[in-house]
Order: C-alpha cells, then sequence, then structure tokens
C-alpha cells in the first residue's frame, strides 16, 4: 500500500505545532500502524529529517504508552485495540492518515505526537490503592470473594491508564479513567474500607489536575480500548455521594 | 575462583533464611531516615522494592524510562505466578516447588536462593490480595489455579491473561502511597547511564532526563539495579521496545560480575515473524498449553499443501496430525518445560513439516477443549488472548489453529549477585530478571513474577540492611565530588562522540544487523564454528556503528534515536559477551543448547563433571578478554538427575 501520512509536528511544549505531510510505499497490509510508523521514521532518518516522536513501550495493548489520534479517533479506526495493535488492513491504498497527539489541557504535548500524563499518576497518588504495607497480611483465602464481584473488579482493572477517554471527551473529563480504580477497588473487601475518602480524594485531584468534569456523553466508553464500562462512572457516583454525606 | 564468595548461611537448606534473618544487621528507624537509596526499574522488582524501602522509612529514589512507573516491562505478562500454597490438595508444598524450579532449571541454579524463593512464594500472594489485586477465583469464592510447565500440580495464580498487569498494578499501588508519603521520589522518563563508584562502594548513579535531555547526579547510600532483561539484544522479542540491558551493561564495565550471559529463554508459544518491518514478537501465554494441543502434520505433502493455501488445518483429519510433543513426552505431554517445547518446535520445522507462510511454524489446537469445555470456558480462560491473536493474524483462533513458533523471551543470565541479592560491588544490588540467580539454564512458566516480587517485597528490604547497618555513619555525599563529575563527563564525552559521528545507517539497521547474527549463531541451536563466527561478526557490526550510525536532532530535548543508539552500543558488547558464555559452555543444559552435546535422540546433554558452576564474567577493559570466575554449584538437598519430561 502506499499511503500519505499527515502528521503534527510540534518542537516542544511551547512551541506551534502544524501538520507535515510524508509518504510511505510498499506496506504490507499486515503491517501494524506503528511498524508503518518506523518506516516513515527510517525514511525521514535517511533524509536527514528529524524522526517523529511518539510514545509506544509494549506494542501489544497492555502497557498504555501508544497514544495516537487516528483520522479523528483515538487509538484509530478499529474498536477494543491500542495504536500498536491497529494494522494497516485497516485503511485502503493511496489513504491519506492524519495523526495527532491526544489534546487535552491536563495533557500537555511534550513533541510531536508524545504528550505529558502525569496528572494521571497524581490523580492515583491521592488514593488509588488499597492502604497496606508488605507483611503482616492475613491469608489469601481468608476472605472469599463472590466470583461476580471479582470478575466486576477485574473488568474494571485492566484499564491500561492510556488516556484516550480524556482525549475523545468533549469536556476532557477522566471520569472513566478514575472511576475504573475506584470501582475495582470498592468492588472487592480489602478495597472497601477506604473506598469514600478513595473517591473523594481521587475526584478533588481530577479537578485540580486540570480535567473537565462529566457530563455523561459515553464517547469515553465507544474509544476505551479495553471497554471500560460507564458502570463504573455510575457507580464512582454513588460511592462519591456517600463521601459527601458522610463528611 | 576465590574471589567469588556467595555468602550462603550456615545450616541446611530449609533453615538457612531463617538463619540469616535471624542473625543479620538491622538499621533502626532513626538511621533509616538518613539513608538514600536508588532503585533503577519500576518493575515487579523494582516497584515492590522501592514501596517496600519507603515503607520501612528509607528515602528512596525510584527510576523508569517510561512515561509512568505502571508501563515497566512486568504490565505485559500474560499467564501467571507460582507460589506453594496447595489450596488444590493436589501434593504440593515448598519443597516441591524448590525442587521442580532446580530441576527446570536444569540443576544450574544455586539452591539456596530458590529454597528461599519457594518459602516466601505464598507471602506474595497474601500480599496481592491484600493489595485488591483481583486474583480469578471459583465460584465459592476462594482463588483459582492452572497449570503450567514443568510441573505436575496447579500452583498457578492468574488473574485472567493479564496477571503481570495486575500485579504490577498492587505494587505500582503501594509505589503511590509511598510517593505520596514521601518517601519515594519518583523520576519518570529518565535512564540511567553509568554507576558511580566510591572507594570501591556504589554511591549513585548518572541519568538522562528523556524530556531535557540534561544529564543528572543523583546520590544513594546504595543502589538497586531493576531494570529487566537483555532480552532484546536480538532485536526481535517478546519485549518492549525500550527494554534494554544498559544498566547492567554499566555496573558490569564498572565491575559488577555478569554470570550465564548466554542463559536466553526462547519461548515456544509465540506469534510467527510476519515480515522484514516486524518490530517485535507476540508472546501467546504458556497458560495456552493447558488446553491447547501442539501438532504438525505428519506428511510433508500436507505440509506442503498447508503452506500454498491448499489446504486448511482445520480440514486435517485427526490420524495425520502428528501431536509431537504427546507422542515424545508422554508424562508432560504438551507441558514440557519451555526450552524442549521449543527446541520440539524447530526440530519439526527444520525437518519440513513447519506450516504458515514460511514454514516456520506450528499450530496450537483448541478444537478437543472446545468440544470438552465448551467455546464459553475457553473464552472465560484466554479471552483476551484470542483477541489479540485475531487483531495481528486477522485469523479466527476459535475455529483455525493458532500458529506459533518460539522466540526470545527472557534472560536468565544476568548480573552476579550473593544470596544477599548483592553484587561483587559493594553497595550496589539487582533484583528481579536483571540478576541471574532463581532459574538456572531455563525459567519455568509463572516464576518470574514469582522472583520479581519475592525480591523486591520480601527479600531486599532484609538483606539490604545487612550492608546499610555500616553505613550509618556515612553523611550523604555531594554529587560535585570528583568521582560523579568524572563519571559525569565520560557519559557525556560518549554521547558526543555518537552524536558527531553523523553517518549514514540508523541505529535500527545495526540493532537488526545484531539481531540476526545472535538469532542465527547464539539462538536456539549453537556450536563452534558458529558462535566464533558470531563473535567476529559482532565486532565488525560494532566498528561500523561507531564510524557510520546516523542520530539525528541534538542531546537537548526528547531524541529517541539517541535513546536507542546509547542502548544499541551497549547491545553490541553484551551480545559478544553471550557468544563468548555460549563458547565456553561445552554442554547443553536448559536454553543453552550446543548441537555438539546431544543424546542420538536430540535431547540436551549436560555435563556436570564440568560445568556444574555459575560462569560469572569480570569485565578488563575495551577489548580485553574478560576474566572467568566461577562459582562451584552444591546441591545437598536435591539428588542432581538427568531431566526426563518422558
Ligand atoms: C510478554 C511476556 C509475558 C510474560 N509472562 C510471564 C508470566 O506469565 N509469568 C511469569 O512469571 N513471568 C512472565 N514473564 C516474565 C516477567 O514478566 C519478567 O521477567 C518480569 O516481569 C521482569 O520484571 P522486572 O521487574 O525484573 O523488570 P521489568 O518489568 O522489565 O522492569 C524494568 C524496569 O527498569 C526500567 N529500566 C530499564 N532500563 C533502565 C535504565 N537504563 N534506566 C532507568 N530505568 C530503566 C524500566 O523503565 C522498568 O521500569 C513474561 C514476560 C513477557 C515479556
Ligand atoms: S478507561 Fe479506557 S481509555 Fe481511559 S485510560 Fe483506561 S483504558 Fe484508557
Ligand atoms: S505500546 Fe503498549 S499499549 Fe501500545
Amino acid at each position: 500500500m502506499d499511503l500519505t501520512l499527515k502528521v503534527w509536528r510540534q518542537a516542544n511544549a511551547t512551541a506551534k505545532g502544524k501538520f507535515e505531510q510524508y509518504k510511505v510505499n510498499d506496506i504490507s497490509p499486515d503491517t501494524s500502524f506503528l511498524e508503518m510508523m518506523d518506516v516513515m521514521n527510517e525514511n525521514l532518518i535517511q533524509q536527514g529529517v528529524e524522526p517523529v516522536a511518539f510514545d509506544h513501550d509494549c506494542r501489544e495493548g497492555i502497557c498504555g504508552m501508544c497514544s495516537l489520534f487516528v483520522n479523528g479517533r483515538a487509538h484509530g479506526p478499529d474498536d477494543d485495540i491500542t495504536t500498536c495493535q491497529l494494522h494497516m488492513r485497516k485503511f485502503k491504498d493511496g489513504e491519506t492518515i492524519t495523526i495527532e497527539p491526544w489534546r487535552a489541557a491536563a495533557f500537555p504535548v511534550i513533541k510531536d505526537l508524545m504528550v505529558d500524563r502525569a496528572a494521571f499518576d497524581k490523580i492515583l497518588q491521592a488514593g488509588g490503592f488499597v492502604s497496606v504495607n508488605t507483611g503482616g497480611v492475613p491469608d489469601a483465602n481468608a476472605i472469599p470473594i463472590g466470583k461476580a464481584e471479582a470478575d466486576e473488579a477485574m473488568d474494571a482493572a485492566t484499564c491500561i491508564g492510556c488516556g484516550a477517554c480524556v482525549a475523545t471527551c468533549k469536556n476532557s473529563s477522566a471520569m472513566l479513567f478514575v472511576s475504573a480504580k475506584v470501582s475495582q477497588l470498592a468492588l472487592l473487601p480489602q478495597g472497601k474500607i477506604e473506598a469514600k475518602r478513595r473517591a473523594k480524594n481521587m475526584l478533588a485531584k481530577m479537578d485540580e489536575m486540570g480535567f473537565g468534569s462529566c457530563s455523561n456523553t459515553g464517547a469515553c466508553e465507544v474509544e476505551c480500548p479495553k471497554g471500560i464500562s460507564l458502570a463504573h462512572i455510575a457507580r464512582f457516583n454513588r460511592e462519591f455521594i456517600k463521601a459527601k454525606f458522610n463528611d | 575462583m576465590s574471589k567469588i564468595n556467595s555468602k550462603i548461611p550456615e545450616g541446611p537448606v530449609a533453615e538457612k533464611w531463617d538463619n540469616f534473618k535471624a542473625h543479620q544487621n538491622l538499621v533502626n528507624p532513626a538511621n533509616k531516615r538518613k539513608l538514600d537509596i536508588i532503585v533503577v526499574g519500576t518493575g515487579l522488582a523494582g516497584a515492590s522494592a522501592a514501596a517496600s524501602l519507603g515503607e520501612l522509612g528509607f528515602n528512596v529514589k525510584n527510576f523508569c524510562y517510561q512515561d509512568s512507573p505502571r508501563r515497566a516491562h512486568s504490565i505485559a505478562a500474560q499467564g501467571g505466578i507460582n507460589a506453594a500454597k496447595n489450596y488444590p490438595n493436589d501434593g504440593d508444598s515448598i519443597y516441591r516447588l524448590f525442587y521442580d524450579t532446580v530441576k527446570g532449571g536444569d540443576y544450574r541454579a544455586r539452591e539456596s536462593n530458590v529454597y528461599r524463593l519457594a518459602q516466601v512464594s505464598n507471602d506474595i500472594i497474601d500480599q496481592c490480595v491484600a493489595q485488591g489485586v483481583p486474583f480469578a477465583r471459583e465460584y465459592g469464592g476462594l482463588l483459582d489455579n492452572r497449570s503450567f510447565g514443568g510441573a505436575q500440580v496447579s500452583r498457578t495464580f492468574y488473574a485472567r491473561g493479564q496477571t503481570g498487569q495486575q500485579l504490577l498494578l498492587g505494587a505500582y499501588g503501594a509505589l503511590n502511597r509511598q510517593i505520596a508519603k514521601g518517601t519515594v521520589k519518583m523520576y519518570p522518563r529518565t535512564e540511567m547511564l553509568d554507576l558511580v563508584v566510591v572507594d570501591g562502594k556504589a554511591r549513585g548513579i548518572i541519568v538522562r532526563n528523556l524530556i531535557t535531555g540534561e544529564i543528572e547526579r543523583h546520590f544513594g547510600h546504595a543502589v538497586v539495579i531493576a531494570t529487566g532483561g537483555y532480552g532484546n539484544v536480538f532485536f526481535l522479542s517478546t519485549n518492549a521496545m525500550g527494554s534494554n540491558g544498559s544498566a547492567a551493561w554499566q555496573i558490569y564495565k564498572r565491575g559488577a560480575y555478569f554470570a550465564n550471559p548466554c542463559y536466553v529463554q526462547i519461548h515456544p508459544t509465540c506469534i510467527p515473524v510476519h515480515g522484514e518491518f516486524q518490530s517485535k514478537l507476540t508472546l501467546m501465554s504458556e497458560s495456552l498449553r493447558n488446553d491447547g494441543r501442539i501438532w504438525v502434520p505428519k506428511k510433508k505433502e500436507d505440509s506442503e499443501k498447508i503452506r500454498a493455501g491448499k489446504l486448511r488445518p482445520e480440514d486435517l483429519k485427526e490420524e495425520d496430525r502428528d501431536y509431537y510433543l504427546e507422542r515424545r513426552y508422554p508424562a508432560f505431554g504438551n507441558l514440557v518445560p519451555r526450552d524442549v517445547a521449543s527446541r520440539a518446535a524447530k526440530e519439526r520445522c527444520d525437518a519440513g513439516f513447519g506450516v504458515g507462510a514460511t514454514g516456520l511454524a506450528v499450530y496450537l489446537d483448541f478444537k478437543s477443549a472446545i468440544e470438552r469445555l465448551g467455546q464459553n470456558v475457553i473464552e472465560e480462560r484466554y479471552g483476551n488472548l484470542f483477541q489479540m491473536y485475531e487483531k495481528i493474524v486477522d485469523e479466527n483462533p476459535y475455529k483455525t489453529p493458532m500458529m506459533i513458533y518460539p522466540a526470545i523471551h527472557y534472560t536468565m543470565g544476568g548480573i552476579w549477585v550473593d544470596y544477599e541479592l548483592q553484587t561483587s560491588i559493594p553497595g550496589l544490588f539487582a533484583i528481579g530478571e536483571a540478576n541471574f540467580s532463581d532459574h538456572g539454564a531455563n525459567r519455568l512458566g509463572a516464576s518470574a513474577l514469582m522472583q520479581g516480587l519475592a525480591d523486591g517485597y520480601f527479600v531486599l528490604p532484609y538483606t539490604i540492611q545487612n550492608y546499610l547497618a555500616d553505613e550509618i555513619h556515612t553523611p550523604r555525599m555531594s554529587t560535585d565530588a570528583p568521582e560523579f563529575v568524572k563519571t559525569e563527563d565520560e557519559i557525556k564525552a560518549r554521547i558526543d562522540t555518537l552524536m558527531a559521528i553523523k553517518g549514514s545507517k540508523s541505529v535500527d539497521s545495526f540493532h537488526k544487523r545484531l539481531g540476526h547474527i545472535m538469532w542465527d549463531y547464539v539462538g536456539m541451536a549453537r556450536n563452534k564454528t558458529g558462535l566464533e563466527k558470531a563473535i567476529k561478526e559482532i565486532q565488525i557490526i560494532r566498528e561500523e556503528f561507531w564510524k557510520d550510525v546516523r542520530i539525528p536532532g541534538d542531546t537537548k530535548g526528547v531524541n529517541s534515536e539517541l535513546e536507542k543508539a546509547t542502548r544499541v552500543a551497549d547491545f553490541l558488547e553484551l551480545g559478544e559477551l553471550m557468544a563468548r558464555d555460549a563458547l565456553n559452555r561445552e554442554e547443553s543444559c536448559g536454553g543453552h543448547f550446543r548441537e555438539e552435546f546431544q543424546t542420538p535422540e536430540g535431547e540436551a546433554m549436560r555435563n556436570d563433571v564440568d560445568f556444574t558452576y555459575a560462569a560469572a564474567w569480570e569485565f578488563k577493559g575495551e577489548n580485553t578478554e574478560p576474566e572467568l570466575h566461577k562459582e562451584a554449584l552444591k546441591y545437598e538437598a536435591i539428588e542432581v538427575k538427568q531431566r526426563n519430561y518422558k
């Protein structure tokens, strides 16, 4: 396949960015999207142009590092996958593909397609854990947990922290991300004890970091590569309301 | 030989750890606050260590190259984590887990370390559950187990096909809690480039801030390396793109011994290579071998038809399939250890029975399992793996058998450490995949996660105090000390040299060439001629690299090509040491298969008389041959046997 790429280039956080066009030829449909980007960069290096910076690491959909807005969709035109799992068979020969970084005030661009998602870490530092030290904990089977609850907690826990939900949301809200963690821990007896405090602190941190608030459009759920459900936002609201009443 | 002191405590193997803990030195709480510890790496090993040390009251500085500690490559582990809980009541015990691990490692691991690993394995599961790790459960609410290769019991705990992710998020939660408390300071997007040694002790590191490009100095009373494995020396592997051997290599060049570099694990079940632009290989978890059956056609004609697209595998009759693992190893069948399964696949493909477009693939078939258990059960167990496969290969594995082939996956070799996980440089420790200690010549599935967390939660937080107890009077050192300045200058000079080459070829092009040499001559089957050739070829590539590499941009700000260049420069040296080590080890054991040393049936042939030792290499200067130190391995609790999975 021969393709034209319209790629966002931005020298650093303060620079003004713009689109540049590059061509790549002879790409096999079985190539992954990021491998196609590797080919583009290899060409640029040969031409003496600085290659396009983008984040990636595991290239198998689990680390959450890759983060591209491809043809107007977070993680591109396929469902339930990350950018690194996207394959060129989803595109047509001769197509022009537009590639942009996540765009959200809380995720400033670092360079080209790389953004700073440290705000996610900050939110989790505000309470996205169970407060136990190493050692001195009960036997793992001491507290049975219903399979349904454990499975639902696991559904929530699969969030990879990629930020596609924020990039997709018109308010740049991090509610899906936040609610997934709150929900996972609230469903488990180990996490329930701190559930209210956790929800409250994480929400406060989310506001402080410059994310917008949730107006329930549901766009995030559609673009989430891990299928994190809006039901977690509902559970979050319940936990949060409990937290407020207890103040 | 005398230079090696593994500091194994006295007493029978089952009592060594308790003996050690009873007599070791500890640091009191008031003094802990005065001590700084650098932890490089935030995978299972690094995150669990940093969090635990922070909880104890030390000042911890934690580093990783990703934008968040949560993205360390441990996140990608799929199948599970072992522990000797014996919840299924199927005869497991600490001794059996110990025994299986030593045997699986082909009797090339240090007995005392493995026993300790098995002892603390149960604490890990308790810890993770307390953190809210959502392990798989039975309807009764108790934890579920599955089986993995090399074991006849079910001792593997799992969270769907995302066990590593869930364990890492647990450790990351503990780490976040300490970051919020201020006991741990986190430095993401920061890469360690060198170690600072003062008066023979590790005292700090030099790093590059990957955003600003600044070179920075950091002091610590002790330094812990938890930077994972070096599998990416092969270019194509199941490791993350950024996984590297640089921290391990730099400390080797500062005096830490590198042990058994040739022990590399080739995982039998990965998605086959598709083309020349391929950047990495994707693992299909070993847990799939619980329910999947591995086969190739019995007749070469059928393999040829399949390769040419004239025959569908699902249409091939049962009697025309060769379930070669079940045939060759009836006792363990599809669950033989990884090295055995990988070589068996290579043997069939080399003999012309392979499938897929390249002939370098075998089938992993779920047909009988789906008939026996129903598709929904298989979906629940492996749904995300099947989805991953379908997205990559564009075939539905519920209907058409999966195609798999072995790929580089894990490095058993690594930095040499003693019983206390201390390297041959005082004050420098190595944990997780970065060290060499527990898996011998072959690692069993689900044991790396166990080792990473054992080291980080339950071993290092004790053993490091035995060293630090003598450091309480050492004041924090200024990073303007001459040793810091000198090390930084050396790093800057190295980077400037790289940038000044302005050659014609990209970093990746050199990395790919190195990878081909490694795979062909230092991969699944090795021999003397090939290894000697590899050493020469690597030297040639290295020389060309330093003359002709092209790194665009400059040293300020983000420069991904520069990051890759420093890593590949190190791989180009490490690869040579791997070949040397493989050349030295004139036997076949575990992942190290020397074609000259095999039985008539093609099974690996160990040489216990001459090679029951860990090979610890000492750096002796650029372009000088390293010196080999042998740590003799003594087996007191286990009788050394030829491995037999028949
Ligand atoms: C696909 C896959 C599946 C696996 N499945 C299983 C399984 O089911 N069960 C099992 O037991 N094992 C499994 N393994 C093996 C296991 O995941 C790893 O061995 C283990 O997670 C390694 O953990 P670690 O903490 O030592 O290193 P890693 O998790 O690799 O972490 C390395 C850390 O070091 C940092 N780092 C590296 N270099 C530098 C540097 N120079 N400067 C600063 N920071 C640096 C990185 O940022 C990262 O934080 C699997 C491995 C892979 C690749
Ligand atoms: S909720 Fe989904 S989209 Fe948002 S960070 Fe998590 S995985 Fe990514
Ligand atoms: S690179 Fe890890 S999820 Fe895409």
